[in-house]
């Protein structure tokens, strides 16, 4: 039993450090791919926890996403907060909006609540646009480099600088990856499953599934917070498309594709795709076509998603 | 004292009085069965007890305490834990997850108990539990590897697994062999001396060789009430379940 729990944790920790190497060894253009992959993948580990622990299929994550963006992104250009702080406002951006959105739409489930979800985040994509004044809508604005700026003893660390970037994103994703790890494996981690597995037994055990499903909304939509607070910092951009239904469905395509419920999976799926789009993007203008070919191909191949089906074939040769 | 007791419990789907008026008392460490036959009204006699469904009219009283107006989760937590007529386990855990998940929530306090454990303290208690029934070699399969007349077992264990005071088995043996059975039998007698048992059984054997009392239920309300003897005996029962 032991032997199992180190094993997980070393193979985190293998990641994380591959991860720390690979900046080193990446050209530019790969590196500073990275770094927003490594940031997306911790919105996907967001994701991960309530769809892929908890069974709650949300078609609106995008909002959450873009709770911590504008949080973030407001919060140091018209309030002048410094760096860290921008972060945390970010990450509880996310955790109000989920509180108060899973309040309502956890009374629903299914369908019904992915329904209730996709309305919730069309009505923040069209309160970006609403309040154009204040957002900029979809044309959105940069934050500016003077704000950039994180000041560690008497040294300044600049975020536009891509080495200062990458490591940003790294901590980031560790800090998410981690922590989705350490949640999955604790008492509460059980209970979430349980509820994706027989929410009506999870009941009859003493257990307030309504509040738990609630607690992972919450959990969720802080880290998807979090993960859109660093994208504004990181890549100094916030504007109204990464509140639209398209980021939403990425997070489940991300998940779905690197493995549902899989710690790994998010960060594997969210790179996949990204290098997807890229090389499809070289090959012709149609790339979207190529995408959703592949994507077929790939589901097909691995129904449990990459990370998912190695696990179940891998599981199977041990035994 | 009783330690359950209903006040012309009630429950109505649409023009259907599914159960009706019932006032049931159950003394504390008894072993009660409820029969009656098919579409009595059994299963939602005690589903409205245990709370998964609400009742139309009437209170349910535990311990004294009306608890009418709890969820099934806070029942459940109060002591009172059902086991599923239709097996109802988490088929894709293993038994060792199905088992912890009943036996962690008692450990879930403060913010260390909900985010750690010890895995190997946990283990142990599992296999204990898994043992009572027989399934200790099956900590690590699936639930869903389990022949079936074993998963009502598993069902079995993550009811005793909560430490009830009353425990509510809604047709335990359905689909277990006699071996098992009897085993099954030896396990209620065992545990009767701490938990109070309340057992919906199409089994006559079982209910004669298990039950002190029992309460017969004909179209959702209650037809006799007494001892397995004085059922055996009662017109009304025989009418009800032969014919006149």
């Amino acid at each position: 039993m032991s032997g199992v729990l180190s094993n997980r944790w070393l193979l985190a920790l293998a990641v994380l450090a591959v991860l720390l190497v690979a900046q080193v060894l990446l050209p530019p253009y790969h590196h500073t791919n990275f770094a927003r992959i490594m940031v997306l993948a911790s919105f996907a580990i967001g994701y991960n926890i309530a769809f892929g622990y908890t069974g709650l299929l949300s078609l609106g994550h995008a909002m959450f996403f873009a709770a911590g963006i504008y949080a973030a992104g407001l919060g140091a250009q018209e309030l002048g907060l410094s760096m860290p702080a921008a972060l945390a406002f970010g990450a509880l951006g996310g955790l109000v909006l989920a509180l108060a959105v899973g309040l309502i739409a956890l009374r629903t489930s299914g369908v019904a609540f992915l329904i209730v979800t996709l309305m919730f985040a069309q009505a923040v994509f069209l309160t970006t646009l609403y309040f154009n004044e204040v957002t900029k809508g979809d044309e959105g604005f940069v934050i500016a480099e003077a704000l950039r700026r994180i000041e560690i003893g008497g040294a300044e660390l600049k975020l536009s600088d891509p080495t200062v970037r990458y490591n940003v994103a790294l901590a980031l994703f560790a800090l998410c990856y981690l922590a989705s790890i350490a949640l999955l494996h604790s008492p509460v981690g059980r209970v979430l499953v349980a509820v994706r597995e027989n929410e009506q037994r999870t009941r009859m055990l003493g257990y307030n599934t309504f509040g738990y499903k609630l607690l992972a909304m919450v959990i969720s939509g802080t880290i998807s917070g979090l993960a859109g607070a660093a994208y504004a910092l990181l890549f100094a951009y916030v504007g109204s498309t990464f509140a639209s239904t398209q980021y939403s469905i990425y997070a489940l395509l991300w998940v779905l594709l690197g493995g549902l419920g899989t710690t790994l999976g998010p960060l594997i799926g969210t790179g996949l795709m990204s290098y997807l789009v890229d090389f499809a993007s070289d090959v012709t203008s149609s790339y979207l076509i190529v995408v959703g070919v592949v994507l077929v191909v790939l589901v097909l191949a691995f129904p449990k998603g990459v990370v998912g089906t190695a696990i179940e074939r891998w599981g199977r040769l041990r035994s | 004292m009783s330690l359950l007791r209903t006040e012309a419990l009630s429950k109505r789907f649409g023009g259907l009085e599914a159960v009706r008026n019932v006032d049931l008392e159950l003394p504390a460490g008894e072993i009660r069965a409820v029969i009656g036959p098919n579409g009595a009204g059994k299963t939602t006699l005690v589903s409205v007890i245990s709370g998964r469904l609400e009742p139309t009219a009437g209170r349910i009283f535990f311990k004294d305490r009306d608890i009418t107006g709890l969820s099934a989760w806070q029942r459940a937590r109060a002591g009172i834990v059902y086991t599923f007529q239709i097996t109802s386990v988490f088929p894709k855990l293993s038994c060792h997850d199905n088992l912890a998940l009943a036996i962690q929530r008692r450990r879930m306090t403060g913010l260390a108990g909900r985010l750690r454990e010890d895995p190997a303290a946990l283990r142990a208690e599992v296999e204990a539990a898994l043992a009572r029934v027989g399934l200790a070699e099956d900590i690590d399969r699936t639930a869903a590897e389990l022949p079936y007349g074993h998963q009502r077992l598993l069902e079995v264990a993550l009811g005793l697994a909560l430490s009830p005071e009353l425990l509510i088995m809604d047709e335990p043996t359905q689909g277990l062999s006699n071996a098992e059975i009897a085993r099954f039998c030896d396990l209620v007698r065992g545990i009767a001396s701490e938990v109070t048992v309340l057992l919906i059984e199409h089994n006559m054997p079982v209910v004669m060789d298990l039950a002190e009392r029992i309460t017969v239920v004909e179209r959702g309300a209650v037809l006799a009430e007494g001892t397995p003897a004085e059922i055996r005996a009662d017109a009304a029962v025989q009418r009800a379940y032969l014919g006149t």
